[in-house]
């Protein structure tokens, strides 16, 4: 859950709702981890390892500018790391991540630290290594439909180097202008065209990563599907807990020949859910295809006057792309289908500044809403897109049981909520009823068979709804996982796992091994 | 490296470990609340594009500025990465919450001033640069030697001989900075509008731009003129204050502010017009920069109001004077292409939001082909006397800009502040690609006078 601080204007407020209310708690015990070994080294200690092999400026120790690394996206979180490397080379990042294995100090990955969940939320006593000077394009080839990049390289700007071989890099999260491929395999980023083409983690061909005891490995070929066991697949939405990307080769797609947008208005969610489900029931894989609801339509009308249809109580926006004359059956077939539903107003953009402008109220929403409440929290959510309408009906039952407005703006074709809730933390006691709305929509996206989180990942915010998700047997196993890479656990410890544990510690609850290691699937590292 | 500054001597607050800003106008909570953390500004700030640090980046700089208001003291770094901002303002624009960082970074930098002890070559080129720039009459007293000197090729063997880049970076910037200079041509006082009046338009003639570039002041004059403005250039007018307010210097930019609101007061003129994009936003400003001062802050506000880029008045008023072709015409009639550049001034782009104007009117000049510049956002690395205190990274910066600049093939290149025209201009012939350069005003003159450009 993204806590975005608006106008608060008492000191106290201003710490209720920067620092959340429980998490930082939470935060706090991320320094160290339940059962972290009495071994483990100083930041001081790898400073020194480092002297000679990185550049002097490469490494951070200023508080001044230590300070500017203490949060990322989710700036409710702060902690100020005790290192930070600046790495202009795979080698930098190998020689830390090296030097903080031997003294068993923790690390943690950042790229342009636009994650909305506490990802790349420092370590206190641990280092910071960022990757936004590692940002060559070293080939973008047509021919082979790939591109070989350094983790810092912005997301866009691959794309762009692309266009004038008539290739693009598929997954766009809505931040591409500035989040990097790093964080995007780390994440397994998408955005609003993820239905048709695909996450990060369908992209992605090679990785060079540095493990986390500081060894310079690559997963994958250049060519796809290598035997053996899919370590991409393993790495990619790892969140930076299995090592730090210093290389990848992603998969370019070919420029679409024909791209249509269709801006249809409904009288609420209802009918444009409907819509949603008719039109893949008939057989159609848009490119994109996203609702908006009154509320979010009249911030962005706000801020970005974007005009979409009068009284509309919810906008589906469907972009189809492809060959032309697939589009222009796949267009009719759509038209068709919203009016079938009611549709109270249907525009086809065709050109791409047509396309653009009916995009831009969508594109705006996050921020836009940011002029109609004080303060709100971006939530991140997956159901079922089946149950999509009884989950919108439950949703603005609990808005209106609890007094908190709830805005929605969701892919709707896979079915990953984004419901933005609403609030001024001026107000006494608006931010815990805002905080408990936001988990009772987790809860109730895990009711329904869902998930806690569609694309902004865990982090640092969201580990404590896993329990909720997984069984303490999902966890363990999925830690098996996290110990074969990192035994001893310093790879952005305190992520995405509750209970950060130990590797070769006796799993929590269970009196005895882990199931799978009695039954001899698994062995403890 | 954002670590670039000579410095010497023991640099500090006045005052050690104190909280970095005192109570007199620190940067804004409020605004700073603004800023949701989201990086979007990175990709267009030309330090982050530079150096790839968060520090030297506009959410890194509001960070800090927050730190410094929750106590953090006024370190000699954390001074190093305001200053090291262009304040070309790519931020303001690729923000979508708005937050007002022109704002924040004023307020930073008049505290700065105002309580951090700079190193004693530091102060003593900030204080060259602040008694010679702002008052034409001194500027104007330089022109002769340097006249002299470029016509000698003296300075050139001064430049080859590295001499003055060794005795400081700075100096050298500064000679260098110093444009091929033409005759003198002055702006007459009042200049009657052509034909039905439309306006009547004060003109400001500026410091830079009237000393060193006047062929621009005499080309906006007759441009007014010919669509339809009274021009009143008043000649006791002095610095618009923007070197000044944009470094820091509060109180000094406050005076000349309240100079130039009364000259153009007594001048009763319906709007108040420049040619130069960092003078023009500053202007635009007055109305915060003088909002505490009782006397002013209602003239202030009044005034801003009434300022206007030379573009955007004659696109308010809508251009009524035919245009001719500026590069000729061939044997049969049909104009010659010019193949045009237009650089955006940060000024005039990023603090004015000024980009269609310039581009609509240049469009309708016969014959003329604009081409787009890439990564038109970001800044040149003049900004104001930032490439005079900072040489380095401006230098590097204005490679860039004459590399994109080059790629777009462009005979001409067209732009609206004096600051980045002599930027540009060296950045370019550095790079063995000279090429022609006019502000907006010269090719609407030429265009307007049937002449080619200069
Ligand atoms: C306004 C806004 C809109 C957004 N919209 C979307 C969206 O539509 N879809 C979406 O998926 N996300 C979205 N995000 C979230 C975010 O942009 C993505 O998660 C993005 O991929 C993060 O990239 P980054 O470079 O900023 O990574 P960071 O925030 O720096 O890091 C994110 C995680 O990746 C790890 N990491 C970073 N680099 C590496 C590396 N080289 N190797 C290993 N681990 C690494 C970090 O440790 C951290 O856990 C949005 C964010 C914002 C602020
Ligand atoms: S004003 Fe320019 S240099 Fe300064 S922070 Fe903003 S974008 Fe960067
Ligand atoms: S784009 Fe705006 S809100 Fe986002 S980090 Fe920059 S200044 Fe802050």
């Amino acid at each position: 859950m993204t806590t975005q601080a608006g106008h608060p204007s008492d000191p106290e407020r201003q710490a209720s709702v920067l620092r959340g209310a429980d998490p930082a708690a939470e935060v706090q015990a991320q320094r160290e981890p339940a059962g972290a070994p009495a071994s483990r080294g100083t930041v001081a200690q790898v400073r020194e390892d480092l002297r000679g092999l990185l550049p002097e400026e490469a490494v951070l120790t200023d508080p001044a500018r230590l300070a500017t690394y203490e949060c990322d996206g989710l700036a409710a979180y702060r902690v100020t790391p005790g290192l930070v490397v600046l790495a202009s080379r795979p080698e930098h990042v190998a020689a830390t991540v090296r030097a903080c294995a031997r003294h068993r100090v923790p690390f943690v990955a950042r790229g342009s630290g636009t994650g909305l969940s506490g990802g790349a939320l420092p370590h206190a006593d641990g280092v910071l290594v960022v990757t936004s000077q590692l940002r060559t394009l070293h080939e973008v080839s047509g021919e082979d439909q790939r591109a070989v990049v350094d983790p810092g390289v912005i997301n866009l700007q691959v794309s762009q180097a692309a266009t004038p071989l008539g290739y693009y890099f598929a997954p766009d999260p809505s931040s591409q202008q500035i989040c990097s491929i790093g964080g995007n395999v780390a994440e397994n980023s998408g955005g609003a065209h993820c239905l048709k083409y695909g996450f990060t983690t369908n992209h992605v061909l090679s990785l060079d990563v540095v493990t986390p005891d500081g060894e310079q490995v690559t997963l994958g070929t250049r060519a796809p599907d290598a035997p053996g066991y899919d370590l991409i697949g393993a790495f990619v939405g790892s969140e930076g807990t299995l090592g730090v990307a210093t290389r990848a080769t992603v998969r370019l797609v070919r420029l679409p020949e024909d791209v249509r947008t269709v801006l249809a208005g409904f009288d609420d969610t209802d009918q444009a859910g409907a819509a949603t489900s008719a039109i893949i029931a008939s057989g159609i894989v848009p490119a994109a295809i996203e609702i908006m609801d009154a509320l979010a339509i009249e911030a962005a009308e706000a801020a970005v006057q974007c005009g979409y249809p009068e009284g509309a109580g919810a906008v589906l926006l469907v972009e189809v792309d492809g060959p032309t004359d697939e589009v222009a059956h796949e267009l009719a077939e759509v038209e068709r289908i919203c009016r079938e539903h009611a549709a109270i107003e249907l525009r086809v953009a065709t050109e791409a500044a047509d396309r653009a402008a009916i995009w831009k109220g969508r594109k705006s929403a996050f921020a836009a809403v940011g002029r109609i409440s004080p303060d709100y929290i971006v939530q991140d959510g997956v159901v079922p897109r089946t149950a999509l309408g009884q989950v919108l009906r439950r949703m603005s039952e609990i808005s209106a049981e609890q007094g908190v407005r709830v805005a929605n703006v969701f892919h709707a074709g896979d079915g990953n909520l984004h419901p933005l809730v609403l609030f001024d933390g001026g107000t006494e006691g608006e931010t815990e009823r805002a905080e408990n709305v936001s988990g009772m929509i987790l809860d109730l996206c895990i009711e329904q068979g869902g998930s806690i989180t569609g694309e902004h990942g865990v982090g640092s915010d969201k580990a404590r709804y896993m329990p909720r998700m997984f069984t303490d047997e999902d966890l363990d196993t999925m830690q098996l996982v996290r110990c074969a890479f990192d035994p001893d656990g310093i790879a952005n410890p305190g992520k995405i796992y509750p209970t950060p544990r130990l590797c070769g510690e006796r799993p929590g609850r269970h009196q005895g091994a882990h199931p799978l290691q009695e039954t001899g699937v698994a062995e403890i590292f | 490296m954002a670590h670039h500054q000579v410095r010497l001597g023991i640099p500090g607050v006045r005052g050690a470990d104190q909280p970095a800003f005192d109570s007199h106008r620190p940067p804004s909570p409020e605004l700073i609340d603004d800023c949701v953390h989201c990086g979007f500004c990175l990709t267009t700030c030309p330090t982050y594009a530079l150096w790839g640090e968060e520090m030297d980046s506009p959410r890194g700089r509001i960070h800090l500025m927050k730190t410094g208001l929750e106590g953090a003291p006024l370190s000699e770094s954390m001074v190093g990465h305001f200053d090291a901002c262009l304040g070309c303002m790519a931020c303001v624009t690729s923000c979508p919450s708005g937050v007002q960082y022109d704002r924040l970074i004023e307020q930073t930098r008049a505290q700065v001033e105002r309580r951090y002890q700079r190193s004693a070559p530091d102060r003593a080129l900030r204080a060259a640069i602040f008694t010679l720039f702002p008052y034409p009459r001194r500027l104007r007293v330089l022109r002769g030697p340097l006249r002299l000197a470029q016509r000698l090729g003296a300075d050139r063997a001064l430049q080859r001989s590295r001499l003055l880049e060794k005795l400081s970076p700075q100096l050298a910037a500064m000679q260098s900075l110093a444009p091929r200079l033409g005759r003198p041509e002055r702006v007459a006082e009042h200049t009657p509008a052509v034909g039905e009046r439309r306006a009547v338009v004060g003109m400001l003639t500026g410091c830079v731009q009237r000393e060193f570039f006047p062929g621009v002041n005499a080309a906006t004059a007759r441009v007014l003129a010919a669509e339809g403005c009274d021009v009143v250039a008043p000649a006791g007018q002095g610095c618009c204050g923007a070197l000044s307010t944009h470094t820091g210097r509060e109180e000094e930019g406050q005076r000349f502010a309240r100079a130039v609101i009364d000259t153009f007061t007594d001048a009763g003129v319906d709007y108040v017009v420049v040619n130069s994009a960092g003078c023009g936003s500053a202007m635009k400003e007055y109305v915060h920069l003088l909002s505490d001062d009782p006397g002013y802050a209602e003239r202030a506000r009044a005034f801003s109001a009434r300022v206007r880029d030379f573009s955007e008045i004659i696109a308010e008023l809508g251009p009524v004077a035919p245009r001719h072709p500026v590069g000729g015409t061939d044997a049969q009639g049909v104009p010659v292409p010019v193949v045009t550049a237009y650089h955006d001034a940060c000024h005039l782009g990023h603090a004015q939001g000024i980009r269609q104007q310039p581009r609509a009117l240049l469009s309708a000049v016969p014959g003329m082909q604009l081409r787009e510049i890439p990564d038109a956002e970001i800044c040149c690395g003049s900004a104001g006397v930032y490439n005079i205190l900072n040489p380095e990274p401006a230098r590097e910066l204005g490679d860039r800009k004459a590399a994109n600049v080059a790629a777009t093939g462009a005979q001409l290149l067209v732009t609206a502040n004096p600051g980045c025209m002599m930027q540009v201009a060296q950045a370019l012939e550095r790079a063995g690609r000279p090429i022609r350069m006019a502000h907006t005003a010269q090719v609407l003159d030429a265009s307007i006078r049937g002449v080619r450009v200069p």
